[in-house]
């Protein structure tokens, strides 16, 4: 069973939508048994990076989650990718869950408009289980601020106005900046290998 | 580099999904779910359900397509017609749009963009704009289905939609919608010349060289089709070889290993 944390961030019901689709089992909680009791997790979210720290450290999920990332299968999308990291700076400097090492900055784009919003073209780094049977695929991304870390944790990245991270890896950890749930074929493709290594274990 | 998006658009009246000519002569020709399920297959970038009889007792019929439709449909789908309120943002987007766009009731109350970008954020609201050709070479906004001339520039609109917080643009020329020869190139230029955020051209296409036609001579960055794609003269896989060949860049849709 996958856990998606549900802290009261948006879109949610789009990542089980998906799952549901995929016949894979998985649940919306923000309880700390089931998180723990769970074979993998998946943080989502939609919304600004202090909002969400809030929410988590209100719901008491913060060492929970930091407990178990490392633990198993862990996936993060979008908000949730970034929330992985030790600090974001959307409106205010916030202490992210520092799982991986990086920061979350407003993207500098020159002219190209901010959100960046659209389908846009994966630049394998690493390659990763996840991105297995894919490749350098097109994704669908929604945001205007990015991760910034070291190559070593990185994936893929993707090119918009500059190379942005797209999709980093830590061990059971993963994060995806874009929306696999919303990337089609491949996106659906990208959380079957996702619950294929939950199943694994 | 984002890939240029190609669009199916859905009338849907009273859960059923139909296609106007010039907005008169409306047939219906199926179900919406099934519908977008199958241009999700042929490589859509994205989905438009456009509600079009948009009376508040039918508000339900359209929610419910909705998220029947976000359950079997993964990629980005956005919902207009008869969008009013606030609420009607929020029921919207809780059903399971992804975007939702905003016409009459935001040339009415412009503020209606604001609010709805700072609550749901300006990536979720698509500001969408019918205009024609005046005599003087100006373009006019339309409203209702293009019954009424509002006297409103369609270019300072536009601009304005974006101030406000629009995420994007759906620029439907009256002029070429239904006709079938080809975009409104200049109408298209005339506003993505004056704003920074996505422009989506609708009305005209007929043809494939339509599509490279659009992309190659103006910055759209998205092109939105309805009788084409359901009277299946064309696919949308179709359109994105056509695409390709132009070295347009398209995504080309996910086949498995």
């Amino acid at each position: 069973m996958i856990a998606i944390i549900d802290y009261g961030a948006g879109n949610i019901f789009s990542v089980k939508n998906a799952l549901d689709y995929l016949g894979v089992k998985a649940e919306l909680t923000k309880d700390k048994s089931d998180i723990i009791n769970a074979d993998g997790i998946i943080l989502p979210g939609v919304g600004a990076f202090p909002w969400a720290m809030n929410k988590l450290n209100e719901s008491g999920l913060v060492d929970v989650i930091k407990e178990q990332a490392p633990q198993k299968p862990f996936l993060g999308i979008c908000l949730g990718m970034q929330l992985l990291f030790g600090k974001g700076y959307e409106f205010e400097e916030t202490d992210g869950l520092g799982l991986i090492d990086g920061e979350v900055k407003l993207m500098e784009t020159g002219n190209l408009p901010l959100p960046h919003i659209g389908w846009n073209k994966l630049e394998i780094n690493h390659d990763c289980e996840f991105l297995h049977g894919v490749g350098e695929t097109y994704v669908y991304f929604v945001h205007s601020y990015a991760a910034e870390c070291g190559s070593d944790s990185v994936s893929a990245y993707t090119d918009y106005g500059g190379k942005r991270t797209a999709l980093v890896n830590r061990g059971t950890i993963y994060g995806a900046q874009f929306h696999p749930e919303k990337s089609g074929a491949a996106g659906l493709r990208m959380l079957r290998n996702f619950a294929d290594m939950v199943n694994k274990g | 580099m984002l890939a240029k998006r190609i669009i199916p658009c859905l009338d849907v009246r009273d859960g059923k999904v139909v296609k106007g000519i010039n907005f008169v002569g409306i047939k219906e020709v199926g179900d919406p779910v099934e519908c977008a399920a199958e241009y999700d297959r042929q490589g859509a970038d994205e989905i438009v359900f456009l509600d079009i009889t948009a009376s508040h007792e039918h508000r339900g019929t359209m929610l419910d397509v909705v998220s029947k439709t976000a359950k079997k449909v993964f990629v980005p789908l956005t919902v207009g017609g008869g969008i009013r309120t606030i609420d009607d943002f929020r029921d919207t987007l809780r059903a399971g749009a992804d975007k939702v766009s905003v016409n009459s009731a935001a040339v009415k109350n412009p503020q209606l963009i604001k609010e709805a970008a700072d609550i749901f954020g300006r990536q979720c609201v698509v500001v969408a704009i019918d205009a024609k050709k005046c005599p003087d070479g100006h373009y006019t906004v339309v409203i209702n289905g293009g019954r009424i001339d509002m006297g409103i520039d369609a270019v300072e609109w536009a601009k304005k939609a974006e101030e406000l917080g629009a995420g994007e643009i759906l620029l439907t020329s009256m002029d070429t919608d239904g006709v079938k020869g080809g975009f409104d190139l200049d109408m298209l230029n005339a506003v993505c010349d004056v704003v920074n955020i996505p422009v989506i051209a609708s009305g005209g296409c007929g043809k494939l060289e339509h599509f490279t036609e659009v992309f190659e001579k103006t910055n759209s960055a998205a092109a939105l089709a309805a009788s084409l794609f359901h009277y299946k003269e064309l696919t949308v896989g179709q359109v994105k070889e056509e695409m390709q060949r132009h070295n347009v860049p398209v995504r080309m849709p996910y086949k498995g290993e």
